[in-house]
């Protein structure tokens, strides 16, 4: 293993680093009216990544081939395949972020580049194979994500969001560090391969306790229920793209890296954490289905509806099978799709004077005012819910078969019966949207880039994506096989 | 004697300490983040302790990279914490309430 073959693997963090450090000097030059230029040219940045790590994930690249500096980091078909949503919904995020900063008169230069930082940081968690490299892209991610929920310096809800964000965070990021610094002083290394072979004969207390303190950090970054407190108040005070951007990237890059962590680190040892994530998974499905009924904020809504999608993500993981981990993958997909449409059509409503619509029911009547806004909303609904013939089901499809085949029968039936309750509150959306008095709110128009998004997005969520499912299925699987082989 | 359990004991104190300090503490968001800091460096007498124990130098290696993250979560947080007392006029725990639910 030499360098120049290590630099080559990781290309597009590379890219993205360079590109990200010379924005910043255009940035420090032009000052906000550059915002627009960076914010163009980092978007090419991330589709050129893209193109950068997708011959990878079509190669199916996996084994020692992939690994980068001395067992640091691996650019295999896993890691590409999460890179691939995660540089996609940054892209996202830049293409949805100036027009509802420019409302507000504070479209920063500063918005695109720690979006590229965090999405650096972020490529860094999915392809870890070290505790080291796991730690800095996790740090990486949050610091930049901290000053993004408090970008919006005129809004105090904003502040508030990234103070509440930043000291659960700090919190979070401890537990991990702490676990993780027992789970080196227990298995005597830091590497994933190092450790998976010291646990593999049986596992101490001492790296017991590690398990524990690092799943606790890691479930805080995925909102997964007991450490999900935060997530309804800073999606609320986030702006709009930053509420869109923490609902899809930071989620893959989190769970790709519980999916590491886990299924390679501790894969050995199955046993030890499966009844840890079966719990943390069932909380967070009830949880997230019935904090949801009461809110009226429809970011608030949606919070909790990624904290209750999550919990369907973990049942995948908690067969811990390759089956679970593919149908995770398959699940995640969709949940992005889903996420980027339903926060596309938040930011499209807007009242006559421009300003943003959250309040649940001033969307009385939407279907009779703007028609074609209330339909993508109800398909957003209905597939979040997973109501065939949405896409959304397939997601939980999957991954309650791998639970089936996994005899894990009790849980399919749990999480299934809950699916049911979270129904009602999506529910209550559409019927707000199709059966009140119009309310006549929401007046404002959209530009065209949100308008093409939300097109792309929802058909990718409705019926239309069946047509998917085998190439999705076989990526997933082309995935799964190199994380699984990754030992 | 003072062997490895010894320190592990220590640090596991500070880090109760730490976490306790952010959730016992309803005054000041500053004194947050020094419990935030005594984490982090709880976190870090564990790293040297078990890199000396074990007599291998990744974990002092970790412990500088600690060491780094821990400024720029201060610094990042310090500045948060700017923007929030410039809109409220307070840092007071208990006034972190504009959002509930």
């Amino acid at each position: 293993m030499d360098w120049s073959q290590s630099l080559r693997l990781i290309a597009p963090e590379e890219t993205i680093t360079v590109a990200g450090l010379v924005l910043l000097l255009v940035a420090a030059w032009g000052g906000d009216k550059a915002s627009r230029l960076i914010s163009i040219v980092s978007v090419a940045t991330l589709v050129a990544a893209m193109a950068l790590v997708a011959p990878a994930l079509c190669g199916g690249a996996m084994g020692p081939e992939t690994s980068a500096f001395f067992g640091q980091f691996r650019a295999d078909a896993f890691a590409s395949y999460a890179k691939i949503l995660i540089y996609g919904s940054a892209a996202v995020t830049l293409v949805l972020a100036p027009s509802y900063f420019e409302r507000y008169d504070s479209m920063r230069a500063e918005f695109p580049l720690l979006v590229l930082f965090a999405t650096v940081g972020m490529g860094m968690m999915v392809s870890a194979a070290d505790l080291l490299t796991l730690y800095i892209g996790l740090e990486m991610m949050s610091l930049s994500s901290y000053v993004l929920a408090a970008i919006l310096r005129s809004d105090g809800r904003s502040a508030e969001a990234g103070l509440k964000y930043f000291v659960l965070g700090a919190l979070a990021s401890g537990i991990l560090l702490f676990g993780m610094s027992l789970t080196y002083g227990f298995a005597g290394t830091t590497s994933f391969a190092g450790i998976n072979a010291s646990v593999s004969e049986g596992l101490s207390n001492g790296a017991l306790f590690g398990i524990v303190f690092m799943l606790a950090g890691l479930a805080f970054k995925i909102s997964a229920v007991p450490f999900h407190m935060w997530t309804p108040d800073v999606y609320e005070g986030a702006p709009t793209p930053v509420t869109t951007f923490f609902a899809t990237a930071p989620k893959v890059a989190g769970l790709g890296l519980i999916m590491r962590v886990l299924l390679d680190a501790f894969g050995e040892q199955a046993a030890a954490w499966q009844q840890i994530i079966l719990f943390v998974a069932l909380a967070s499905i009830v949880v997230g289905a019935l904090g949801a009924i009461g809110q009226s904020n429809i970011k608030r809504l949606m919070a909790y509806s990624s904290i209750n999608n999550v919990g369907f993500i973990l049942v995948g993981l908690a067969t811990a099978t390759q089956a679970g981990a593919s149908g995770m993958l398959i699940y995640v997909t969709i949940y992005v799709a889903m996420s980027i449409a339903g926060f596309t059509a938040i930011l499209m409503l807007k009242d006559e004077n421009g300003n943003y619509v959250e309040d649940i029911p001033k969307l009385a009547g939407l279907s009779r005012t703007r028609p074609g806004l209330a339909l993508a909303l109800a398909t957003v609904m209905f597939s979040l819910a997973g109501i065939p013939p949405l896409f959304g089901f397939w997601g939980k499809f999957v991954v309650f078969q791998a639970a089936v085949q996994a005899d894990m029968l009790a849980l399919a039936f749990i999480g299934i019966a809950a699916s049911v309750i979270g129904a009602f509150y999506y529910l209550k959306v559409v019927k707000v949207m199709y059966f009140d008095e119009p309310a006549d709110v929401v007046k404002g128009e959209s530009d065209i880039w949100h308008k093409l998004i939300l097109v792309v997005a929802c058909a990718f969520i409705s019926p239309l994506g069946y047509l998917l499912t085998s190439w999705l299925g076989e990526t997933a699987n082309t995935a799964t096989t190199a994380l699984f082989a990754a030992l | 004697m003072i062997g490895v359990e010894h320190y592990v004991v220590v640090s596991s104190i500070l880090f109760v300490l730490g976490v306790l300090g952010i959730f016992l503490n309803r005054k000041n968001v500053i004194i947050v983040l020094m419990a935030i800091e005594l984490i982090l460096l709880a976190v870090n007498i564990n790293l040297v302790a078990f890199s000396a124990f074990l007599g291998d130098l990744t974990g002092q290696i970790f412990a500088m990279f600690v060491l780094t993250v821990a400024a720029g979560e201060a610094a990042v947080g310090l500045a948060i914490l700017v923007i929030y007392f410039r809109g409220r006029g307070t840092i007071a725990v208990d006034d972190v309430n504009r959002m509930k639910g």
